[in-house]
């Protein structure tokens, strides 16, 4: 098992849609909302998921699928 | 010694220990490295300053790590050069650059490396890491290979060669990694936190982006012990901006200069600009992009310090520039037409922003203004190639010459 901790930032066109509830059902993770922004125009979320490491990986592809955009909750760690 | 006493979430304010931790376990928010600010008002003074090395340990009472053991391959002390012939270009009379472009690896972040490196030898790390498409990976191999410390490296797998050689020439492990952008920089943020190394940017960010602070001291030391009225600022991760200022204030807060009234301007290319563009929608709410920019050092999609930039050009009255890859490039040649100083493409969109900024009168031509060149040109040579005036090519001989540049002369062009 590992937890790992994401940021979710949905755009406009998902933020009526269930996505968080979708993932939990549709792959063998334990979602677990840490932070959130979300309003009528764009959302974040900081999300922990746990779960088998490839499981987790699995469900954040699906998650990219949808539209959301999936990142380290500490920005960026590539530089130039 | 360091006078610096605790780490310090900029959030919720909870305060941790100077270890290798970076994000507050309880809301996620940044740490920050706090001083006894007490102390050390009774110890700096300019003179002892003045007669510090001429690099950023000249500085080092305002780090947090002893300098007595400091990995220094010469980073910092850089020239503030009075840009007579852009500032006359640009209408502004009071126009300096900052060159960054000399440092031992050609770019600021030898500022930012020597600070985690030291720090993270002194936290007893023997390895140092990073994830970087250039300038980053240059500074921690080279600061890696003078310390004894083993280097790790995270590329991605498509890299020029160009930028690779800058990095291999100093024999760290280097780590292809294939896959685009979100998924290289995801992984590289799990093999952080799997690891117990010392990734510079991550686990030791506080400390890291503590180097920036010395651009501010240097800027005012070279000034004559005072704060320029304008800065202009390229943003990446937002860190460097934010810490410019830092530094003026803390100058300020010990008695070594007058409280900073500086404006702090950004500027982001427009293929990469989520600040710029969170900003000209009066929004302090930045939405992550996918850069898609030639000014590759700044291709930050989702900054880490994004929000706090936004607030900083909130805060100073400043504003934030956003320019084209076609900008970039005039302002990379404008740079070095008219001062002698060959920048990267960073150096392109501050130039270039500068320019933006002026015409759109948020720059006054009263003010004096400190522009940040962050990296040299060669790094990024692909950029202009094509782009520049053609040799002449002649036959050995007198008459192939005078033909050939009389041709020129007679176009107007030589």
């Amino acid at each position: 098992m590992a937890v790992k901790r994401v940021r979710f930032t949905f755009p406009e066109e998902l933020i009526r849609e269930p996505i968080i509830y979708r993932l939990g059902h549709e792959f063998r993770v334990i979602t677990n909302i840490r932070m959130a922004d979300v309003d009528e125009h764009t959302g974040w979320v900081i999300l922990e998921l746990e779960g088998d490491p490839d499981e987790i990986e699995r469900s954040l592809r699906w998650a990219e699928a949808q539209g959301v955009r999936v990142d380290p909750i500490t920005g960026d760690v590539v530089e130039g | 010694m360091s006078f610096a006493t605790e780490l310090r979430c900029r959030e919720c304010h909870r305060v941790y220990p100077l270890q290798a931790l970076h994000a507050c376990e309880f809301c996620f928010g940044p740490l920050e490295v706090v001083y006894d600010y007490e102390a050390l008002r009774k110890h700096v003074s300019r003179r002892r300053i003045e007669a510090g090395p001429p690099t950023l340990w000249r500085y080092r009472d305002f780090l947090p790590c002893d300098a007595d053991a400091a990995i220094d391959i010469g980073a910092g002390f850089t020239p503030l050069i009075h840009a007579k012939n852009l500032g006359k270009v640009l209408g502004l009379p009071k126009l300096y650059l900052k060159n960054d472009t000399v440092n031992p690896t050609w770019s600021f972040k030898d500022r930012v490396v020597a600070v985690a490196a030291t720090r993270a030898r002194e936290l007893g790390f023997q390895k140092l890491a990073c994830a970087s498409t250039g300038n980053l990976a240059n500074s921690v191999s080279a600061h890696a290979a003078a310390a004894g410390m083993e280097a790790i490296v995270f590329i991605p797998a498509d890299l020029e060669e160009g930028k690779i050689v800058g990095s291999s020439i100093y024999g760290p492990t280097l780590v292809k990694v294939r896959g685009n952008y979100d998924a290289v920089n995801r992984l590289c943020a799990e093999l952080a936190g799997a690891y117990n190394w010392a990734f510079v940017n991550v686990n030791v960010r506080p400390y890291y982006s503590e180097g920036s602070k010395t651009l501010g001291f240097e800027v005012a030391e070279q000034l004559g012990w005072r704060a320029p009225d304008h800065c202009v600022v390229p943003i990446a991760s937002g860190s460097l901006f934010v810490k410019i200022r830092k530094g003026l204030n803390e100058l300020a807060r010990v008695g070594l200069i007058e409280e900073p009234r500086t404006r702090m301007s950004g500027a982001q290319a427009a293929g990469c600009s989520p600040v710029a563009t969170a900003w000209a929608e009066r929004s302090m709410n930045f939405r992550p992009q996918k850069p898609n920019t030639i000014a590759k050092s700044l291709a930050i999609g989702n900054p880490a310090d994004g929000y706090y930039a936004l607030v900083q050009l909130r805060d100073t009255n400043g504003d934030c520039g956003s320019v084209t890859d076609d900008e970039i490039v005039e302002g990379m040649k404008l740079l070095a037409e008219t001062e002698g100083i060959f920048a990267e493409t960073a150096g392109g969109v501050t130039v270039a922003s500068l320019k933006q900024l002026v015409e759109r009168g948020s720059i006054h031509p009263d003010e004096l203004v400190v522009a940040f060149i962050t990296g040299a040109g060669f790094k990024t040579i692909d950029a202009v190639a094509g782009r520049l005036k053609p040799a002449l090519e002649i036959d050995a001989n007198l008459e192939s010459f005078e033909r050939a540049y009389g041709a020129l002369l007679h176009t107007g062009v030589a």
